[in-house]
């Protein structure tokens, strides 16, 4: 069964969220409508609504997070629900507990939703192929394939400081052939329609034929990759990265492609700077660009609560469907 | 003592030329009499093959039944079991087994186990290396008098081309053939689908074509200076078939299959993460497809092969990359390749080569003729049965198969592994 429909129910309303592809631009700018009806909520005295209230969502995180893990867990505790974290890692599958037993324990637990993150692409396909009825599945990261929520997170701080998609250029910078979140990223602007989408890297950090399997401009030149674009997305590259026959060096990574101010003056004056954190200060940019007045990189934490809060109630099944 | 007669179907064994209706009478094991049943014999069973098909039984030149080291996956037993009930009289296994078929003992383990217990001829690649570790060549020349047909380092990688060099050499002093799957393991690199389109869009590790054409390059050029004779087993891409096709216009001694599924499946069938689908070498574009059912029809490859790996339930219960690769696969060997014939990419008679005599000479093996004095190796099918492949009603102990569902035309009635009855869905065996 593809992601598709997979992921949405007979009335085309999510069901998990497990990837951008298979979703309508329609799905996508309603996700963005309810995160931005979540967004002052974080100003209020009490920072709760009861969307979730006797939901139980279990946080399943196989690979190590800080800021997802964290932030999915301000989100469904702000929806009201209970949350349960389970560092996988070190517990369970530890001590040869396979994939699906963990899923089955924790639905006899009746946890209602799962939050997955996991180092193989198809995880959270896997579980929501799995999953009881009325469980829903939400990727936070599988593999080399999709990281959805990020990617929501993104297009809402282009939102925010941009308006509309259509007229946009964007350019997405650094190691795309292993990100999840770059793959999200170019679906979730080509399905909003944005005017163009690069992607700016060394071959060795580019899949084969990009262009025809992303649906992509490529440039192998920064200078000649930003020229114009109104959005940039730094993508963090992996420490091991460097010491396979990927790069010769961070050195020469900042050299080629890092993002200093004076590269940023060839976008648009009014362009906008993201990354999705963490970042390594002079490797992929600059202190001063990374801190400066055209970076939102801090907006973009912020927002991914509001973002996490929309796919958590939009996804979660209405009650009574399963006993 | 089994008196058999086969009555009144159309003999068809393309190899020897035989395309006739009327009977086959078998005694002791061997095909007596083709034709016109001898007026003195007196047939203990007489099957009726009336609108059937009377072919050679099939020989598998690629097929893991997992014993010794991985019986909960499938053993010599059910696995041969489900062979006859595939119309497979023979089936050859890679050494990689635990323990590795690295000496005359594990040789002559494997060769009495399914003496004992075998539906089909059990026979056995022998390893190249000692262990399959790359480095330290087997005894070659006793493995092969202990009855394996080639030797072969699986899907384990050599030391380095030196050690390639040596072993071919040392092969070809016993005529030994060496049985490749050709795979440079670095440019592979922990892949688990075909770099292009779809392992892009899922974010799967791809294995580049270059993983395969870099080591067919090198085994030809090795080939080529030591004289070794070459079997490329389950190839993948249609690179690697032009520069095989090439070698062999220049001479050079080598020979390919491909598996039954590459014929059918393409990278296409990744997508949605279908663990079922995860086999290596990994499913490639339509045009590499296209390319191996060319290579059928012109004669670069000579044999289809099922490489049959049964798995266990939990196996493919995991996200794509942590499935194990493989297909259980010996019980739709014939249907696919018949699928073939209807999709008139191949004649029925070729069809029927690459299944028979096209695996017999490659593994130097006299079985699989319909001719007197032969071993009664037989497989009857009716032509023009219609019916549903389902996973769940395989035989095999492994149901893991991209198949489910899938209409076929075209199926086995009766097996006979040297005149005994191995599969029969209505009479007793």
């Amino acid at each position: 069964m593809s992601a598709a429909n997979l992921q949405l129910d007979n009335n085309n309303k999510l069901r998990h969220f497990l990837s951008i592809e298979g979703l309508s631009r329609e799905h996508l700018i309603r996700i963005l409508d309810t995160a931005e009806s979540f967004l002052n909520l974080s100003d209020r005295s009490v920072k709760k609504v009861p969307a979730l209230r006797g939901k139980a969502v279990a946080n399943l995180f196989f690979e190590n997070s800080t800021r997802t893990r964290t932030t999915f867990e301000l989100a469904a505790k702000r929806l009201s629900a209970d949350v349960l974290n389970l560092n996988i890692s070190t517990s369970a599958t530890a001590k040869g507990e396979s994939l699906l037993d963990t899923l089955r324990n924790l639905e006899a637990m009746h946890v209602d939703m799962f939050v997955i993150r996991h180092a193989d692409s198809g995880a959270a396909h896997f579980f929501a192929r799995h999953a009881r009825p009325g469980v829903s599945i939400i990727n936070a990261g599988d593999g080399q394939h999709a990281h959805p929520t990020q990617a929501m997170l993104d297009m809402f701080t282009i939102r925010q400081h941009k308006g509309d998609f259509p007229p946009l250029k964007v350019a997405i910078i650094g190691d795309i052939l292993h990100s999840r979140v770059a793959r999200s990223q170019i679906l979730a602007l080509n399905t909003l329609g944005v005017s163009e989408v690069r992607v700016v890297g060394p071959k060795t950090l580019l899949p084969m034929n990009t262009r025809e399997s992303l649906g992509v401009h490529v440039f192998n030149d920064i200078e000649e990759g930003i020229a114009g674009v109104d959005v940039i997305i730094m993508l963090r590259l992996q420490k091991e990265r460097m010491t396979g026959a990927l790069l010769p060096s961070e050195h020469e990574f900042f050299q080629r492609y890092g993002l200093t101010e004076s590269r940023l003056r060839l976008a648009s004056p009014d362009a906008i700077v993201m990354h999705p954190g963490p970042i390594n200060r002079g490797v992929e940019m600059e202190t001063v660009v990374a801190d400066g007045n055209q970076s939102v990189i801090l907006h973009q934490v912020s927002y991914g609560i509001a973002i996490r809060m929309a796919i958590l109630s939009m996804t979660m099944q209405p009650r009574g469907e399963t006993s | 003592m089994n008196r058999i007669c086969i009555a009144n179907g159309r003999l068809f064994d393309p190899a020897s030329g035989l395309d006739m209706t009327g009977d086959l009478c078998i005694a002791d094991e061997k095909i007596v009499a083709i034709g016109i049943a001898p007026e003195d014999f007196d047939a203990d069973i007489i099957i009726d093959a009336g609108d059937k098909l009377v072919i050679p039984g099939l020989i598998d030149l690629n097929a893991r039944l997992r014993e010794p080291g991985l019986e909960h996956k499938g053993t010599i037993v059910t696995e041969s079991t489900a062979a006859a009930s595939g119309g497979i009289t023979t089936v050859i296994c890679p050494p990689d087994t635990t323990p590795v078929i690295d000496t005359p003992a594990d040789a002559e383990l494997i060769r009495r186990r399914a003496k004992q217990s075998a539906h089909a001829r059990v026979l056995s690649m022998g390893a190249l290396t000692m262990g399959l570790n790359g480095e330290q060549l087997t005894e070659m020349s006793s493995l092969q008098v202990s009855g394996c047909i080639a030797v072969s380092n699986a899907r384990k990688p050599l030391l380095n081309n030196l050690v390639y060099r040596r072993a071919m050499e040392y092969a070809a002093t016993w005529d030994l053939p060496i049985f490749v799957v050709p795979n440079d393991h670095a440019l592979a690199n922990r892949g688990c689908a075909h770099e292009g389109r779809v392992s892009n869009r899922l974010g799967l590790p791809g294995i580049p074509v270059s993983a395969e054409t870099v080591a067919v390059a090198t085994t030809l050029e090795l080939a080529q200076e030591t004289g070794a004779r070459i079997h490329f087993q389950t190839l993948s891409s249609a690179r690697s078939i032009s520069m095989i096709r090439d070698a062999q216009q220049q001479g050079v001694r080598v020979t390919a299959d491909v598996a039954a599924h590459q014929l059918h499946l393409t990278e296409m069938d990744i997508d949605g993460f279908d663990g079922n689908c995860h086999v290596l070498p990994p499913l490639r574009t339509l045009q590499d497809r296209d390319s191996l059912r060319q290579a059928l029809a012109d004669g670069t490859i000579s044999a289809i092969c099922s490489c049959h790996e049964p798995h266990e339930p939990d196996a493919k219960l995991a996200p794509f990359p942590a499935t194990e690769p493989g297909i259980s696969a010996l019980e739709s060997l014939l249907p696919l390749t018949l699928r073939l014939v209807d999709e008139k990419v191949i004649s029925l008679a070729r069809a029927i080569e690459l299944l028979t005599s096209g695996p017999a000479a490659i593994a130097g093996l006299p079985y699989s003729k319909l001719s007197p004095g032969c071993e009664a190796d037989i497989c009857i099918l009716d032509p023009e049965a219609n019916w549903e492949f389902k996973a769940a009603e395989l035989v095999s102990s492994g149901h893991n198969t991209p198949f489910d569902r899938w209409f076929f035309k075209g199926k086995v009635s009766h097996t006979l592994f040297a005149g005994r009855l191995t599969y029969s869905p209505r009479e007793t065996a």
